[in-house]
């Protein structure tokens, strides 16, 4: 069985898929990750997609859900390199993903996880003042 | 007799093509600026000589009959090539149908007893009616051809991606969005976007005369294109009026970033970019 390596960088897992996707391969994607998320404590998963020509709906899902879990396992999801067949076709299907940040490629994916967690660091220092006693 | 009538007219070539040429001049459609009269004559000549040819005692009274397909053919070629230089249905119509006046003119003159000729004149008639609704079709064929070759003209110049900055990119669309132009608006931009590896996009709506629900949902599908290509698109030029139909459709732009300007929009993308436009020194 195809595998996709996952690599870790720090305090971010890098993933790169380099082949195209197929249903299995994506739902064992989404497994190992979440694993491999809990096992590293990582704060943020950079997804490189730029040699994907093929998303279908199903795709769609699985990268809104790795994101979702990733989120609520405190780490932030970037998908990178979407070719722009993939992009109209997502958008087409009506999944523009909304919960995913996006970058064009590492790189700067890389740049935005790291000023996301500078961020996110501020935000905990001030929690006690942002905190609405309402909610 | 048909044979005399046949016989008449292959005789009188030369009289029919005096009479038509003479009608074509006199009448007030002749369109000089278009087609000079010795082009006129040689077209005229052609058709004639090319109808005679192929007129026969058999097919004098079949409109169907396939030996009048030389015929067709050229009457075709010179209704492209007038709806191509810009003659009226009219004006092209007028050209057969004064063939037909000529002919029936030449037949009158060269027969004292009219009634004996009456059963031809109307076969030739209904030879000629055929012939002219022939060109009216081939005619608004080539003016639909000229319309649909623009249409991909404009669609084509009026999407250009310009790079105003390295790593801006701006798109302004001049032109009333569809969904196959929103498509190759759509296209372009995110090839532009890989290609010059460009973070902003800014998408310039000052030229687009009007914003309905769909038109909207086209912008949004583009912003959202763009977004999942890692890139930002910033919505600039939004008119007074436009912004008033937006809010009335109830459309939600919220999570758009939009600018009213072109340049308001470039100084966004500047700070994004932490760039800064300064003045020079004087020296």
């Amino acid at each position: 069985m195809d595998k996709i390596p996952i690599l870790r960088m720090g305090n971010h897992l890098l993933v790169t898929i380099q082949v195209d996707l197929y249903d299995r391969l994506a739902m064992n994607l989404e497994a190992d990750l979440v694993q491999m998320i809990s096992k590293t404590g990582a704060t943020g998963v950079l997804i490189d997609i730029s040699a994907v020509s093929i998303i279908d709906s199903f795709m769609g899902r699985i990268i809104n859900n790795i994101a979702s879990m990733g989120r609520i396992m405190d780490a932030e999801t970037v998908v990178v390199g979407m070719q722009p067949a993939v992009a109209i076709t997502l958008v087409e299907l009506g999944l523009p993903l909304t919960g995913v940040y996006t970058a064009l490629d590492v790189e700067r994916g890389m740049e935005l996880l790291r000023s996301k967690m500078q961020t996110q660091d501020a935000a905990t220092n001030f929690e006690d003042y942002d905190s609405d006693p309402l909610q | 007799m048909p044979t005399s009538t046949l016989a008449t007219l292959k005789k009188k070539k030369a009289e029919i093509l005096e009479g038509w040429m003479k009608n074509q001049l006199e009448s007030e459609g002749l369109r000089e600026d278009l087609i000079s009269n010795e082009d006129l004559r040689v077209q005229s000549n052609e058709l004639l000589d090319i109808l005679l040819d192929n007129l026969s005692d058999e097919n004098l009274g079949n409109v169907e009959s396939p030996s009048f397909g030389p015929v067709i053919e050229i009457i075709g070629g010179i209704a492209i090539s007038r709806a191509r230089q810009g003659f009226s249905a009219r004006e092209t119509g007028l050209f057969i149908l004064g063939l037909k006046n000529a002919v029936i003119e030449t037949l009158i003159s060269r027969n004292n007893d009219t009634s004996a000729i009456l059963s031809d004149i109307l076969k030739i008639t209904k030879l000629f009616d055929h012939f002219s609704i022939e060109s009216f079709e081939v005619f608004i064929k080539g003016r639909e051809e000229v319309i649909l070759r623009q249409t991909d003209e404009i669609s084509e110049i009026s999407t250009p991606v310009i790079q105003v900055w390295e790593g801006v990119l701006a798109l302004p669309i001049i032109g009333t969005l569809d969904s196959q132009r929103t498509q190759v608006v759509m296209e372009n931009l995110l090839q532009a976007i890989v290609d010059t590896n460009s973070g902003i996009a800014i998408l310039d709506i000052s030229g687009v005369p009007a914003v309905d629900s769909l038109v909207a949902q086209h912008l949004l599908k583009t912003v959202s294109a763009t977004r999942l290509m890692g890139a930002e698109c910033i919505i600039s030029g939004i008119r007074p009026e436009i912004a008033q139909t937006i809010v009335h459709l109830g459309i939600d732009l919220s999570g758009i970033v939009t600018k009213a300007s072109l340049s308001s929009a470039l100084k966004f993308a500047f700070s994004k970019l932490a760039l800064q436009v300064i003045r020079a020194k004087q020296v």
